[in-house]
């Protein structure tokens, strides 16, 4: 052990509020003039407990604590449904921009007619690609544009005078979709998948009735499969009165090449961040605009645009035309989002963008036909889309878990894929590689992958149980934190004591 | 496309070892009849040059804030950011990211939620805060639906000076519960413990007030605990409680609240960072992301996300939310602007904060036919101008002032006459000069 507990490049980083103190500052700001002050008896009278660290602490502090993060930058992030693609930074200085950052959302309207082109432009390419009728662009995240579809839905079976109580979720569903629907108070009716991994349309006739609303259904789906009744179980909800609700995770699979509206999807996300690189930000902010057919257009949340460029900030500006069901969030939506994902969709054009979708696509089954002999691919006999489903079958006996296989993979320098996702097979592996991946690239990880396979085979076990050896920590006891969380900074007992 | 590396050969060599003719072929389980035939009809891929351009142009058809004399505020603050906040943002490794579900190699995301959600904890006197929500509008809508949750109680009473922009957000997103709005009433502070009652699950009170008014919470806590409510206290201006009491020291029970102001730019409304922070005995029923000490097989100190079994990946239709992310960069570039600021920093923007709106107010008050509806506030304050303010804003604009924000553009029921008016550390003395000149020739 060295003495200062750091090792060489592997620095232990204290908490700013180990080291930092009340008295420093990092900015220089002016004296404050001398006012009569207007804060009444409400001024604030007690210390904040907030401590500061000079500029150059500041920046040493943060850039060693950003070395202890994975990021795409640094290497394949194959999360399966997650979709870490390349981050362009172009984008990020389109989006810094002072006519895009430095403007307010309240000021006039007519001081902004860039900022409206700009979402107008955004809207119209996420209506063509999709082939939908109508956009509302403000849901905040992915999960909210579930939330603002299925309002939309909601609205439209109210304003026809019915009342329906149900929702339909296939089992291998993202966790948001029935959570979403339950928020709105509908019950969730789950839809067993067929053995090849996709929902036939008999099991979907089979569980409509008149109480169903809608089906919210991820195309491609959460096994990495195209689903190919699609078509047909959008027709049967229509034909019942319901709607087909599109969760848009997976878009990246199928722009340029199939359009969700030609389906016969009515509502339908797009999580920016994934299919138009938007950057994850270690956790958000995503972004979700929600796109809607001819049938539900009328009822989105307000703000929307016009497509004569007019904005329309409440409900009782509208012509009658538009039955706006809401408000869900103060002001636009994430403009600087909008901004990242048309500089990305101008960047790559229709061309590019089909042919992101290909190599995706491309990519993985590559991955998939490298591994199939050594890995269990869950639905064989399908081509995969843009990810890749595996699952532990090929660890049975070694005493190996999905868990395990991951950390393995820390150690060899990748970010493990997505696991225990989705629910339908037992220790799910699944694989997004993107398009973002060189043959190089693949071909390091499907060596890796290989290499773990076997060394799992061959019994090599503490190469799994004892990983992760090489990140900045060892495995984590998440037990402890979440049996007596400690969620904040607390200063040990005696330097409290000093303190006071 | 120069973000694509698969060369023509390369994707000749991929698909003999899938052992297919064309990629095509891997979309067989798409109806034929549904196939884009050709490109969809959009421009094709333009250079990283002709992008610059076009989104240049777009941008430049923008009033900036930093154009000329600004005092819009109402919910969105401009505010100076050092520059080494988004320098450190743009690192690879916080910008390109994933959620920390893999602690081991995350540890950096992890140390920072930790880290900021003691500042906000401590910035609003709280014992414990979230990872951060959307934005305050979201983070106040699921206080209420959280209240509601906790006390078994489907009402809430929303105080009069809400932002009504949250109001509408409330009333839109708190499924299955009843919300009573109070009416608006931008001259006086609020009374609204007439309104509670041992039915109502929380009061929603804003402090400062959407007219600017600083709100004394005591009375309105003491009155919500005797009948068994929560205190939900939300606020737009982080910076304000470098200068005001934190809602946690006045009773709050569940305190949100936007904090774009500090760190952040305005970036038209979005993206944002919701604060959510409240007491440890509720810490079960608060939605979002949590970040939380732990440690490693070794024993060294890390940190982990956790109390995720409240979340949608797990109890799907039990969650306790549809929440599924946070506005992880936007708290960092928060966490950052704080620790930049330190006690001593964040006192004295607050200060600067304040003087800039009480010269400001000054020199309004001072306009013939204008009158300052305020008699406490921090940044920003509610005007009343001779005519409809929206046109007074929109004649301002056309002398190149932004004035404010009329109050009627976010409240039908509001009187037309009345503008919100901010003053931040940008607000020079010549910008109040020219504000109060433009306004006395209006």
């Amino acid at each position: 052990m060295t003495f200062t507990k750091n090792e060489a490049l592997e620095i232990h980083e204290p908490l700013l509020f180990e080291v930092g103190r009340l008295e420093n500052t990092g900015v220089d700001l002016p004296e404050p003039p001398k006012v009569k002050s207007r804060l009444g008896s409400l001024a604030r009278k007690s210390a904040i407990d907030l401590p500061g660290l000079t500029e150059p602490e500041t920046m040493r502090h943060y850039v060693r604590l950003s070395r202890q993060n994975y990021a795409i930058d640094l290497g394949m992030y194959p999360l399966g449904s997650c979709t870490m693609k390349h981050n362009p930074r172009l984008n990020e200085k389109m989006a810094r921009l002072p006519g895009f950052a430095d403007i307010h959302p309240l000021q006039p309207v007519s001081t902004v007619p860039g900022a409206l082109e700009l979402m107008g432009e955004l809207s119209r390419w996420l209506c063509v690609m999709t082939g939908m009728e109508a956009v509302a662009l403000s849901p905040k995240a992915g999960a909210q544009g579930e939330l603002a579809g299925m309002m939309a839905i909601r609205a439209a079976i109210a304003a026809k005078g019915e009342t329906r109580t149900t929702v339909l979720v296939p089992e291998s569903a993202h966790g948001t979709n029935p959570a979403t629907a339950a928020a709105l108070g509908y019950k969730v009716r789950s839809i067993k998948a067929r053995s090849d991994g996709t929902v036939s349309v008999e099991a979907v006739k089979e569980a409509i009735d008149s109480d169903v609303a809608a089906i919210m259904l991820t195309n491609p789906n959460t096994c990495g499969l195209f689903e190919p009744e699609i078509a047909e179980i959008a027709a049967a909800l229509h034909e019942a009165g319901a709607y087909f609700y599109g969760d848009g995770a997976n878009f990246n699979a199928i722009v340029g090449k199939t359009r969700p509206g030609d389906l016969g999807v009515d509502a339908m996300h797009i999580n920016l961040h994934k299919t138009f690189s938007t950057p994850h930000g270690g956790g958000g902010p995503g972004s979700g605009p929600v796109v809607l057919s001819e049938r539900l257009a009328p009822f989105a949340p307000v703000p929307f645009l016009r497509a004569d460029g007019t904005l329309v900030e409440r409900a009782d500006q509208t012509t009658g035309e538009e039955l706006p069901f809401g408000r869900l969030t103060a002001f636009h939506g994430q403009m600087g989002m909008y901004v990242r994902a048309l500089s990305y969709m101008m960047s790559h054009g229709a061309d590019g963008l089909r042919e992101a979708s290909e190599d995706a696509v491309l990519a993985a089954n590559y991955i998939k036909a490298s591994l199939s002999d050594v890995m269990t691919v869950s639905f064989p006999e399908k081509p995969a889309m843009h990810e890749v489903l595996f699952d532990d079958r090929f660890l049975k006996g070694t005493g190996i878990t999905t868990l395990d296989f991951a950390k393995a993979l820390i150690d060899e320098g990748f970010h493990p894929m997505t696991m225990y996702f989705p629910l339908v097979v037992s220790g799910a592996m699944l694989v997004e590689p993107t398009e973002s991946e060189s043959l190089a690239s693949l071909d390091l990880f499907i060596a890796t992958m290989r290499d773990l396979a076997k060394a799992a085979r061959n019994g090599d076990t503490e190469r799994f149980t004892e990983a992760p050896r090489f990140a900045p920590r060892r495995r984590l006891d998440e037990t402890r934190a979440a049996r007596k969380p400690v969620l904040t900074y607390e200063a040990p007992a005696p330097l409290a004591e000093a303190a006071e | 496309m120069r973000y694509h590396p698969l060369t023509a050969d390369d994707r000749a060599l991929m698909l003999e070892r899938i052992g297919i003719e064309s990629v095509d072929d891997l979309f067989a389980d798409v109806p034929a009849k549904h196939w884009v035939d050709g490109l969809l009809p959009l421009p094709t891929g333009q250079s990283e040059m002709a992008v610059e351009r076009a989104l240049s142009k777009m941008a430049r058809k923008n009033h900036a804030a930093g154009d000329g004399p600004f005092f819009v505020g109402a919910g969105a603050y401009r505010h100076h950011v050092p520059a080494s906040v988004d320098h450190l943002i743009q690192r690879s490794e916080f910008l390109t990211s994933y959620t920390p579900y893999q602690a081991e190699i995350s540890q950096g995301t992890l140390q920072v939620l930790f880290e900021f959600q003691t500042q906000v904890a401590r910035l609003t006197g709280m014992e414990v805060a979230n990872a951060s929500m959307y934005d305050g509008s979201t983070a106040a809508a699921e206080a209420v639906m959280m209240a509601a949750r906790t006390t078994r109680r489907r009402k809430a009473v929303l105080a009069g000076g809400l932002h009504p922009q949250y109001r509408d957000v409330i009333e839109t997103i708190a499924t299955g519960v009843d919300v009573t709005a109070l009416p608006a009433d931008p001259r006086a502070t609020e009374d609204i413990v007439a309104s509670i009652d041992d039915t109502v699950a929380c009061v929603v009170v804003q402090t400062p007030s959407f007219y600017g008014h600083l709100i004394d919470l005591k009375p309105i806590a003491e009155a919500a605990h005797a009948a068994g409510a929560l205190l939900v206290a939300v606020f737009t201006e982080p910076v304000a409680f470098g200068a005001i009491e934190a809602p946690g020291a006045m009773g709050a029970d569940i305190v949100v609240g936007e904090g774009q102001g500090i760190g952040n730019a305005l970036n038209f409304g979005g993206p944002y960072v919701g604060l959510f922070a409240t007491q440890k005995k509720f810490v079960r029923q608060m939605p979002g992301r949590l970040a939380g000490e732990t440690q490693d097989t070794e024993g060294k100190r890390g940190f982990a996300l956790t109390l995720n079994t409240r979340e949608q990946h797990i109890r799907r239709d039990k969650a306790t939310s549809n929440i599924c992310t946070n506005s992880g960069l936007c708290a960092l570039a928060f966490s950052i602007h704080m620790t930049l600021l330190g006690e001593a920093g964040l006192s004295r923007l607050s200060a600067l904060n304040h003087a800039a709106a009480v010269k400001t107010a000054e020199a309004l008050a001072a306009v013939p036919g204008v009158e300052v509806l305020n008699d406490t506030f921090f940044n920003e304050f509610t005007v009343q101008v001779p005519g409809d303010a929206a046109e007074v804003i929109e004649r301002l604009a056309a002398k190149g002032i932004l004035g404010g924000v009329p109050v009627s553009r976010l409240d039908p029921d509001a009187d037309r006459d009345l503008m919100v008016v901010a003053a931040t550390e940008l607000t020079t003395d010549d910008d109040i000069a020219s504000l109060a000149a433009a306004l006395g020739e209006i």
